[in-house]
C-alpha cells in the first residue's frame, strides 16, 4: 500500500511540468500557431527559476521571474512567426536550440548546486486523513495550481466568448478576420501564453522536481509535452491524462531502477520515449477523431488582406 | 491620445507588401544582414559581461583561422555539418521533418564500429568502406522507423525522429558501458581502438583533418544534381510547396516521405561512420558536440540549396570553434556558440521576409 501511495504521488509531481507547458501549447496550437519551442522554453524558465532563487529572492517571485523568462523568449519566436512569416517549424527549432544556449548561460554558476525546494503544504484536517490525505492533499502549491490551470483552460476555451474567439481563429483566420478579429494580437497573446506555461514547467523542474539546475534538465520532456498535445487530440483532459501516463511511466523505470530490477538502466530510461511513439502512433490511427478539435490552420502563416 | 496619434502615424510610413516575385538581390543579402545583426548584438552581449567586444570577436571568429591546427579542425568539424545538412535539406524541400539527425548520426556511427571492431576483414582494405556502408545503413535504418510510422501509420515524424533520438543515446550508452566496453579500457566507458584499416587517413600527422572529407565533397555535388537538376527532386520540392498541386499532378507524397527521410538518415549515418572512422577512433558515451541539430540550422542558412550549405557549415563549425577558442582564452562559457546559432537563425529566418515583401513608404496622413 506505501508503495503504491508514492507510486501514485510520485506520478502526479512527474505530470506536473508536462501539464503547464502542454496545456500552454494546446492555447498556442488552438490558435493555429505551432511552436516547437518548448524545450527551449522550459529550459530558460527553469534556469531563471534557479537564477532568481540564488539571488536570495523569494520562492514565488522566482517562479514569477520564470513565467516571465518562458514569455519573453516564446516573444522572439512570436515575432519571427507572426510579424515576419516565417515558417514556424524553422522558428519553433531556433528557439529550442537559442533557449538551450541561453539557459546554458544562465545557469552556470550553479551547476548541481541542491535548491531549497517549495515545500509541500498541509491542509489543516485533510491532510491527516489516512492514505487519502497523503495521496490528495499533501502537495506543493504548484500541483494544485497546475489543476487550476486545467480548470482554466478548460473553461476559457469552451465557455467563454473568448475562447470561442481563439479557436475560430485557429480554425479559419481569413473569416475570423473578416468579422473584425485581430488574428495577429490574438496569436501573440496565445504565444505569450504558451512560453509562460513552458517557463512554469521548468521552473517547477529546477525548483521543485529535481530540484538544481543542470543542463539540459529537461531531457526532452518540451518535446513529450508537444506529443501530448498530439495524444490529446487537442483536449484539455486528455492532456492531464497523457501527462499521468507519461508521468507513471518515469516514476515506474525509476521505480524498477531503484528496485535493482536484471534490465540494463537504459533500458528502462527509453521507456517514456518509446511509449511516446507507441502511443503517437496509436492515437493517429483514429483519423477522424483527430480532426474533430484539430485547428485547422496550425503552422500556416496568416496576413490579413486589405 | 497623442501617442495613439503618434503611433498612428508611425504605422502610415511604412507598408508591408508583397513582392511581386523574390527579389534576388534580397535573397544574397538576406544571410549578410543576418550575420551582421548577430554580430552587433553579440558585441551588446559582450560589453554588458564587461569585456572588449572587438577583441571577443576576433578570438571567436579570426583566431581559429590563424593556425593550420584551426584551418584544419574548421574543415573537419564544418564536414559532418555540411554532409548531414545536404541530406536535411532534401526532405525540408518536400516539408519532410527529420528533427532527429542526431540518433541517426548516432546510430550510423554504432553499425560502422560493429564492423570496424567485430566483422573479420580486420586486416583487409575493404574494412573502411564496409564501415561507410554500415552506416549509411545504420542511419537509414533509424530514419526508416519514422518513415512506415509517417507513411503508414499517418504519425507525426518530427516527434518520432525526436523520441528515436533519445533511445539511440540510451543504445549508445548501453552498449560502451556494457558488451562493447574495452576490456583493457580501464574500465572507462569506451570501445576499443578501431584498427587502423578502419580509420580515415589523415593529410599530415600534425592535424586531425583526414580524407573523409572528400565524401562529403562528393555528397554536395550530388545533392545540387538531385535538388537542381533531377525531376524527381523537382517533384519533391513541389510536393512540399504545393501539396495539392503535387497530387493532381500525380506525384506521390508516400515517395518523398520515404525518399526524405532514408536520404536524410543516410546521410547523417554516414557523418556518424566519418566521426568515429576519424577523429574519434572508437565510441564513448558523447560522440557528437550536437551535429544533428546543428545541421538544421546550416540547412536554413543555406536556403536548402547546395552551395549555400557549404557556406552555412563552414559558418557554424567556426561558431563552435570560436566556443572552444573563447572558453579557452577568454573563460567563457561554451554554450555562447549556442546562443550565436540561435540567434543567427532567428536573425535569417527574420531578414528572409525581406525576400518576399517590402517595405514601401507612403505618404504621411495629416492629422
Amino acid at each position: 500500500m506505501d508503495l503504491f501511495v508514492s507510486i501514485f504521488t510520485a506520478t502526479i509531481i512527474a505530470a506536473t511540468p508536462l501539464i503547464f507547458a502542454a496545456l500552454g501549447e494546446l492555447i498556442v496550437e488552438k490558435s493555429g500557431v505551432l511552436n516547437l519551442g518548448i524545450e527551449g522554453m522550459m529550459l530558460i524558465g527553469a534556469a531563471f527559476g534557479v537564477w532568481a532563487h540564488f539571488a536570495g529572492l523569494p520562492m514565488f517571485v522566482a517562479v514569477v521571474i520564470a513565467v516571465l523568462a518562458g514569455m519573453a523568449s516564446s516573444l522572439l519566436f512570436g515575432v519571427l512567426a507572426l510579424t515576419f512569416m516565417t515558417n514556424q517549424y524553422a522558428a519553433g527549432l531556433a528557439l529550442a536550440i537559442f533557449g538551450a544556449g541561453v539557459s546554458a548561460f544562465i545557469g552556470r554558476g550553479f551547476g548541481s548546486t541542491p535548491v531549497e525546494a517549495i515545500q509541500p503544504i498541509d491542509i489543516p484536517g485533510l491532510s491527516n486523513i489516512p492514505v487519502i490525505g497523503e495521496m490528495f492533499f499533501h502537495y506543493d502549491p504548484l500541483v494544485y495550481f497546475s489543476f487550476v490551470m486545467f480548470g482554466a483552460v478548460s473553461w476559457f476555451l469552451y465557455r467563454t466568448k473568448a475562447g470561442l474567439t481563439l479557436r475560430a481563429i485557429g480554425e479559419s483566420p481569413d473569416s475570423a478576420h473578416a468579422i473584425g478579429f485581430h488574428v495577429i494580437r490574438i496569436r501573440y497573446l496565445a504565444v505569450m501564453f504558451g512560453g509562460g506555461m513552458a517557463g512554469l514547467g521548468g521552473a517547477y523542474l529546477s525548483l521543485v522536481y529535481t530540484p538544481l539546475w543542470v543542463e539540459n534538465m529537461t531531457a526532452g520532456r518540451g518535446w513529450i509535452a508537444l506529443a501530448l498535445v498530439v495524444f490529446a487530440a487537442w483536449r484539455p483532459k486528455r492532456v492531464v491524462l497523457g501527462a499521468w501516463l507519461f508521468g507513471g511511466m518515469t516514476i515506474l523505470q525509476l521505480q524498477g531502477q531503484a528496485m535493482g530490477l536484471a534490465i540494463p538502466s537504459e533500458v528502462l530510461s527509453s521507456l517514456p520515449y518509446l511509449a511516446t511513439i507507441i502511443v503517437l502512433v496509436l492515437i493517429s490511427q483514429n483519423r477522424q477523431a483527430m480532426a474533430l478539435d484539430f485547428p485547422v490552420s496550425l503552422a500556416q502563416p496568416f496576413r490579413p488582406k486589405g | 491620445m497623442i501617442l495613439a496619434q503618434q503611433q498612428r502615424a508611425l504605422t502610415m510610413l511604412f507598408k508591408i507588401e508583397a513582392r511581386a516575385e523574390p527579389s534576388r538581390q534580397m535573397a544574397l543579402a538576406a544571410p549578410l544582414i543576418a550575420t551582421g545583426l548577430t554580430i552587433v548584438i553579440s558585441s551588446i552581449f559582450f560589453l554588458t559581461l564587461g569585456l572588449n567586444p572587438f577583441l571577443t570577436l576576433y578570438t571567436f571568429f579570426v583566431e581559429p583561422l590563424t593556425t593550420k591546427n584551426g584551418l584544419s579542425e574548421w574543415l573537419l568539424k564544418a564536414s559532418p555539418l555540411i554532409l548531414i545538412a545536404c541530406g536535411l535539406s532534401i526532405g525540408f524541400r518536400a516539408n519532410v521533418w527529420n528533427i532527429g539527425a542526431e540518433g541517426q548520426l548516432i546510430m550510423g556511427a554504432i553499425t560502422a564500429t560493429g564492423v570496424g571492431l567485430f566483422l573479420p576483414f580486420q586486416e583487409s582494405g575493404l574494412l573502411l568502406p564496409l564501415m561507410a556502408v554500415a552506416g549509411v545503413i545504420g542511419g537509414m535504418a533509424w530514419a526508416a522507423i519514422p518513415a512506415f510510422l509517417r507513411d503508414r501509420m499517418n504519425t507525426n515524424e518530427i516527434l518520432v525522429t525526436l523520441m528515436l533520438t533519445y533511445i539511440a543515446a540510451l543504445i549508445l550508452s548501453w552498449l560502451v558501458h556494457g558488451p562493447w566496453r574495452d576490456p583493457e579500457g580501464f574500465n572507462f566507458p569506451q570501445t576499443a581502438l578501431l584498427p587502423n584499416q578502419g580509420m580515415f587517413g589523415v593529410f599530415d600527422y600534425a592535424y586531425r583533418l583526414n580524407t573523409s572529407i572528400f565524401i562529403t565533397v562528393v555528397v554536395v555535388v550530388l545533392t545540387w544534381v538531385f535538388t537542381e537538376r533531377s525531376f524527381l527532386g523537382y517533384k519533391m520540392s513541389v510536393g512540399g510547396a504545393a501539396p495539392s498541386a503535387a497530387r493532381f499532378a500525380g506525384f506521390s507524397s508516400s515517395a518523398s516521405i520515404w525518399i526524405g527521410l532514408l536520404a536524410s538518415g543516410a546521410a547523417a549515418g554516414l557523418a556518424g561512420m566519418m566521426e568515429v572512422a576519424g577523429p574519434l577512433g572508437q565510441l564513448s558515451p558523447q560522440i557528437s558536440p550536437g551535429y544533428g541539430f546543428a545541421a538544421i540550422i546550416v540547412a536554413f542558412i543555406g536556403r536548402l540549396n547546395a552551395i549555400g550549405i557549404v557556406l552555412g557549415g563552414l559558418l557554424l563549425s567556426l561558431l563552435y570553434l570560436g566556443g572552444e577558442t573563447v572558453q579557452l582564452s577568454l573563460g567563457l562559457p561554451s554554450s555562447i556558440a549556442l546562443i550565436f546559432q540561435g540567434m543567427l537563425l532567428f536573425f535569417l529566418l527574420a531578414s528572409n521576409f525581406l525576400i518576399n515583401f517590402r517595405f514601401r513608404k507612403i505618404a504621411m496622413r495629416a492629422h
